[in-house]
Protein backbone atom coordinates (compact mmCIF):
# COMPACT_ATOMS: atom_id res chain seq x y z
CA UNK A 1 0.00 0.00 0.00
CA UNK A 2 1.58 3.29 -1.34
CA UNK A 3 2.73 5.81 2.01
CA UNK A 4 3.36 9.72 1.65
CA UNK A 5 4.45 11.97 4.01
CA UNK A 6 2.90 15.35 4.99
CA UNK A 7 4.68 17.85 6.82
CA UNK A 8 6.19 14.98 8.98
CA UNK A 9 3.02 12.29 8.97
CA UNK A 10 3.65 9.35 6.99
CA UNK A 11 0.47 7.84 6.13
CA UNK A 12 -1.52 5.33 3.98
CA UNK A 13 -2.88 6.47 1.20
CA UNK A 14 -4.83 5.11 -2.13
CA UNK A 15 -4.26 6.41 -5.63
CA UNK A 16 -5.44 9.55 -5.15
CA UNK A 17 -4.38 10.22 -2.25
CA UNK A 18 -6.95 9.78 -0.01
CA UNK A 19 -5.99 8.10 3.78
CA UNK A 20 -7.34 4.42 3.50
CA UNK A 21 -6.53 4.10 7.34
CA UNK A 22 -8.81 6.38 9.45
CA UNK A 23 -6.76 5.68 12.52
CA UNK A 24 -3.95 7.39 11.25
CA UNK A 25 -5.68 10.21 11.33
CA UNK A 26 -5.37 12.97 13.91
CA UNK A 27 -5.94 16.99 14.50
CA UNK A 28 -2.74 17.89 13.41
CA UNK A 29 -3.16 15.94 10.07
CA UNK A 30 -6.49 16.95 9.40
CA UNK A 31 -4.61 21.09 9.22
CA UNK A 32 -1.77 19.55 7.10
CA UNK A 33 -4.11 18.55 4.83
CA UNK A 34 -6.16 21.42 4.94
CA UNK A 35 -2.88 23.23 4.02
CA UNK A 36 -2.46 21.04 1.12
CA UNK A 37 -5.79 21.88 -0.72
CA UNK A 38 -5.78 25.40 -0.39
CA UNK A 39 -8.52 25.56 3.14
CA UNK A 40 -8.05 27.48 6.34
CA UNK A 41 -9.73 25.71 9.09
CA UNK A 42 -12.35 27.75 11.22
CA UNK A 43 -14.19 26.61 13.55
CA UNK A 44 -16.81 25.78 11.13
CA UNK A 45 -14.71 23.53 9.43
CA UNK A 46 -13.85 21.69 12.65
CA UNK A 47 -17.64 21.36 13.12
CA UNK A 48 -17.68 19.48 9.79
CA UNK A 49 -15.02 17.46 10.50
CA UNK A 50 -16.12 15.60 14.01
CA UNK A 51 -19.31 15.65 12.46
CA UNK A 52 -18.43 13.46 9.49
CA UNK A 53 -15.84 11.74 11.78
CA UNK A 54 -18.43 10.73 14.27
CA UNK A 55 -20.78 9.98 11.53
CA UNK A 56 -18.29 7.27 9.92
CA UNK A 57 -17.43 5.45 13.05
CA UNK A 58 -21.07 5.00 13.86
CA UNK A 59 -22.65 4.51 10.13
CA UNK A 60 -19.15 2.77 8.47
CA UNK A 61 -19.42 5.14 5.38
CA UNK A 62 -18.70 8.46 5.18
CA UNK A 63 -21.29 10.89 5.23
CA UNK A 64 -22.55 13.12 1.67
CA UNK A 65 -23.80 16.46 1.35
CA UNK A 66 -27.45 15.93 2.20
CA UNK A 67 -26.53 14.19 5.54
CA UNK A 68 -24.24 16.47 6.62
CA UNK A 69 -27.28 18.68 6.22
CA UNK A 70 -29.87 16.77 7.54
CA UNK A 71 -28.24 14.62 10.48
CA UNK A 72 -24.94 16.88 10.64
CA UNK A 73 -27.16 20.07 10.44
CA UNK A 74 -24.56 22.32 8.54
CA UNK A 75 -26.64 23.55 5.80
CA UNK A 76 -25.30 22.62 1.59
CA UNK A 77 -24.79 26.31 1.04
CA UNK A 78 -22.41 26.65 4.08
CA UNK A 79 -20.42 23.75 2.62
CA UNK A 80 -19.94 24.83 -0.61
CA UNK A 81 -18.68 27.69 1.33
CA UNK A 82 -16.35 25.96 3.63
CA UNK A 83 -15.34 23.62 0.80
CA UNK A 84 -15.86 25.14 -2.45
CA UNK A 85 -16.53 23.13 -5.99
CA UNK A 86 -16.20 19.49 -4.32
CA UNK A 87 -17.47 19.63 -0.49
CA UNK A 88 -17.91 16.16 0.00
CA UNK A 89 -14.67 15.05 -1.29
CA UNK A 90 -12.23 17.94 0.15
CA UNK A 91 -14.49 17.57 3.70
CA UNK A 92 -13.17 13.73 3.27
CA UNK A 93 -9.61 14.26 2.18
CA UNK A 94 -9.34 16.08 5.46
CA UNK A 95 -11.14 14.67 7.57
CA UNK A 96 -9.11 11.22 7.07
CA UNK A 97 -11.82 9.54 5.18
CA UNK A 98 -12.69 7.73 2.01
CA UNK A 99 -14.55 9.44 -0.79
CA UNK A 100 -18.60 9.43 0.07
CA UNK A 101 -19.97 6.71 -1.98
CA UNK A 102 -23.55 7.57 -1.83
CA UNK A 103 -25.41 8.85 -4.51
CA UNK A 104 -27.63 11.64 -2.94
CA UNK B 1 25.17 11.11 -2.36
CA UNK B 2 21.96 12.54 -3.39
CA UNK B 3 18.92 12.18 -1.37
CA UNK B 4 15.27 12.18 -3.38
CA UNK B 5 12.89 14.63 -2.40
CA UNK B 6 9.60 13.09 -3.00
CA UNK B 7 6.59 15.15 -3.19
CA UNK B 8 3.28 14.96 -1.46
CA UNK B 9 0.91 12.88 -3.00
CA UNK B 10 -2.64 15.28 -2.09
CA UNK B 11 -5.66 13.95 -4.63
CA UNK B 12 -6.63 16.09 -7.65
CA UNK B 13 -10.19 18.10 -6.83
CA UNK B 14 -10.19 18.65 -10.69
CA UNK B 15 -9.11 22.30 -11.00
CA UNK B 16 -8.44 21.45 -14.26
CA UNK B 17 -11.99 20.71 -14.53
CA UNK B 18 -12.54 23.99 -14.31
CA UNK B 19 -15.23 26.02 -16.87
CA UNK B 20 -17.34 22.38 -17.09
CA UNK B 21 -21.17 23.23 -17.50
CA UNK B 22 -23.97 20.68 -17.56
CA UNK B 23 -27.41 21.29 -19.11
CA UNK B 24 -30.03 18.72 -18.26
CA UNK B 25 -33.74 18.78 -19.54
CA UNK B 26 -36.33 17.78 -17.77
CA UNK B 27 -39.35 16.99 -20.28
CA UNK B 28 -41.20 14.39 -17.97
CA UNK B 29 -43.46 14.44 -15.00
CA UNK B 30 -43.87 11.32 -13.72
CA UNK B 31 -42.81 10.76 -10.01
CA UNK B 32 -39.39 7.67 -11.38
CA UNK B 33 -38.86 10.52 -14.27
CA UNK B 34 -37.91 13.16 -11.97
CA UNK B 35 -35.36 12.29 -10.20
CA UNK B 36 -32.64 11.01 -13.01
CA UNK B 37 -32.62 14.57 -13.62
CA UNK B 38 -32.29 15.93 -9.92
CA UNK B 39 -29.74 13.14 -9.25
CA UNK B 40 -27.37 13.82 -11.73
CA UNK B 41 -27.53 17.82 -11.54
CA UNK B 42 -26.59 17.16 -7.41
CA UNK B 43 -24.14 15.04 -8.67
CA UNK B 44 -22.30 17.46 -10.58
CA UNK B 45 -22.71 20.16 -8.51
CA UNK B 46 -21.08 17.96 -6.28
CA UNK B 47 -17.78 18.03 -8.83
CA UNK B 48 -18.02 21.07 -9.27
CA UNK B 49 -19.87 21.41 -12.45
CA UNK B 50 -22.10 24.61 -13.13
CA UNK B 51 -25.24 23.12 -14.11
CA UNK B 52 -28.51 24.23 -15.57
CA UNK B 53 -31.71 22.80 -15.55
CA UNK B 54 -34.31 23.60 -17.81
CA UNK B 55 -38.36 22.54 -17.53
CA UNK B 56 -40.14 22.02 -20.63
CA UNK B 57 -43.72 20.18 -21.23
CA UNK B 58 -44.29 17.38 -18.90
CA UNK B 59 -41.24 18.34 -16.74
CA UNK B 60 -43.01 21.43 -16.02
CA UNK B 61 -44.97 19.59 -13.49
CA UNK B 62 -41.62 19.39 -11.61
CA UNK B 63 -41.35 23.23 -10.71
CA UNK B 64 -45.35 24.20 -10.88
CA UNK B 65 -46.29 24.82 -6.97
CA UNK B 66 -49.43 23.11 -7.55
CA UNK B 67 -48.29 20.03 -8.83
CA UNK B 68 -44.72 19.81 -7.96
CA UNK B 69 -44.96 18.08 -4.83
CA UNK B 70 -47.70 15.15 -6.00
CA UNK B 71 -46.02 13.66 -8.85
CA UNK B 72 -47.03 10.47 -9.45
CA UNK B 73 -45.73 6.75 -10.69
CA UNK B 74 -48.03 4.47 -12.60
CA UNK B 75 -47.79 1.20 -13.65
CA UNK B 76 -49.72 1.84 -17.19
CA UNK B 77 -47.15 2.02 -20.39
CA UNK B 78 -44.31 0.73 -17.75
CA UNK B 79 -43.38 -2.50 -18.63
CA UNK B 80 -40.03 -2.08 -16.17
CA UNK B 81 -42.82 -2.82 -13.67
CA UNK B 82 -43.05 -6.57 -14.90
CA UNK B 83 -46.59 -6.72 -14.08
CA UNK B 84 -49.64 -7.43 -16.20
CA UNK B 85 -50.56 -4.10 -18.03
CA UNK B 86 -54.11 -4.71 -16.98
CA UNK B 87 -53.71 -3.95 -12.65
CA UNK B 88 -52.74 -0.53 -13.69
CA UNK B 89 -55.93 0.35 -15.00
CA UNK B 90 -57.43 -0.94 -11.43
CA UNK B 91 -58.89 2.17 -9.65
CA UNK B 92 -56.30 2.89 -6.74
CA UNK B 93 -53.22 1.14 -8.38
CA UNK B 94 -51.08 4.43 -9.52
CA UNK B 95 -51.90 5.95 -5.74
CA UNK B 96 -50.50 2.96 -4.78
CA UNK B 97 -47.38 2.91 -6.38
CA UNK B 98 -46.74 6.50 -6.09
CA UNK B 99 -46.64 5.79 -2.47
CA UNK B 100 -44.30 2.60 -2.71
CA UNK B 101 -41.64 5.05 -4.75
CA UNK B 102 -41.93 7.46 -2.41
CA UNK B 103 -41.50 5.27 0.63
CA UNK B 104 -38.71 3.75 -1.24
CA UNK B 105 -37.50 6.84 -1.90
CA UNK B 106 -37.90 8.29 1.82
CA UNK B 107 -36.04 5.10 3.10
CA UNK B 108 -32.78 6.27 1.03
CA UNK B 109 -32.66 9.28 2.75
CA UNK B 110 -33.64 11.45 -0.73
CA UNK B 111 -35.66 14.47 -0.38
CA UNK B 112 -38.61 15.01 -2.13
CA UNK B 113 -38.83 16.70 -5.50
CA UNK B 114 -39.46 20.48 -3.89
CA UNK B 115 -36.87 19.96 -0.94
CA UNK B 116 -34.29 18.14 -3.92
CA UNK B 117 -34.57 21.49 -6.19
CA UNK B 118 -33.65 23.65 -2.99
CA UNK B 119 -30.92 21.33 -2.25
CA UNK B 120 -29.75 22.04 -5.90
CA UNK B 121 -30.27 25.64 -6.06
CA UNK B 122 -28.55 26.01 -2.31
CA UNK B 123 -25.25 24.21 -3.79
CA UNK B 124 -25.46 26.70 -6.86
CA UNK B 125 -27.49 25.32 -9.45
CA UNK B 126 -29.71 27.10 -11.90
CA UNK B 127 -33.58 26.28 -12.86
CA UNK B 128 -34.91 27.45 -15.45
CA UNK B 129 -38.68 27.15 -17.02
CA UNK B 130 -39.20 27.00 -20.58
CA UNK B 131 -41.91 29.71 -22.23
CA UNK B 132 -43.92 27.72 -24.65
CA UNK B 133 -44.47 25.75 -22.07
CA UNK B 134 -45.74 28.27 -19.72
CA UNK B 135 -47.77 29.61 -22.63
CA UNK B 136 -49.47 26.40 -23.31
CA UNK B 137 -50.37 26.13 -19.90
CA UNK B 138 -50.76 29.49 -18.55
CA UNK B 139 -48.42 29.55 -16.59
CA UNK B 140 -46.61 32.99 -14.64
CA UNK B 141 -43.69 32.96 -13.11
CA UNK B 142 -45.71 33.17 -9.73
CA UNK B 143 -46.65 30.00 -10.23
CA UNK B 144 -43.97 28.24 -10.06
CA UNK B 145 -41.23 27.43 -7.50
CA UNK B 146 -39.73 30.57 -6.82
CA UNK B 147 -36.26 29.82 -7.02
CA UNK B 148 -37.06 29.37 -11.13
CA UNK B 149 -34.83 32.04 -12.05
CA UNK B 150 -36.70 33.10 -14.92
CA UNK B 151 -39.25 31.79 -17.70
CA UNK B 152 -37.07 32.10 -21.34
CA UNK B 153 -37.31 30.83 -24.87
CA UNK B 154 -35.56 27.82 -26.09
CA UNK B 155 -33.12 29.45 -28.12
CA UNK B 156 -31.81 31.77 -24.64
CA UNK B 157 -31.46 27.94 -22.99
CA UNK B 158 -29.04 27.13 -25.91
CA UNK B 159 -27.48 30.79 -25.72
CA UNK B 160 -26.54 30.52 -21.88
CA UNK B 161 -25.41 26.96 -21.60
CA UNK B 162 -23.29 27.41 -24.75
CA UNK B 163 -20.35 24.66 -24.51
CA UNK B 164 -22.31 23.01 -21.90
CA UNK B 165 -22.45 19.38 -22.06
CA UNK B 166 -26.45 18.36 -22.66
CA UNK B 167 -29.01 15.16 -21.05
CA UNK B 168 -32.16 15.39 -22.16
CA UNK B 169 -34.52 13.23 -19.88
Amino acid sequence: MPTTTIDGHVISIDNEGFLTDPDEWSEDLGKSLAAQIGVDLTDEHWRAIRFVRSDFVEQGETATLRRIGVVGGIPVKTMFALFPQKPAKKLAYVAGLPKPHGCV
Amino acid sequence: MTTTEHAAVVPSFGEDQAGRKLAIICSKGNLDMAYPGLVLANAALGEGVETHLFFTFWGFDMINRKTMADLKLTLLGNTAMHLPQGLGGIPGMTALATHQMRKAIDDLGIPEVPEFLQQIVDSGGHLWACRMSADMQGLEEADLFEEVEAIISAADFIELTAGAQLLFI
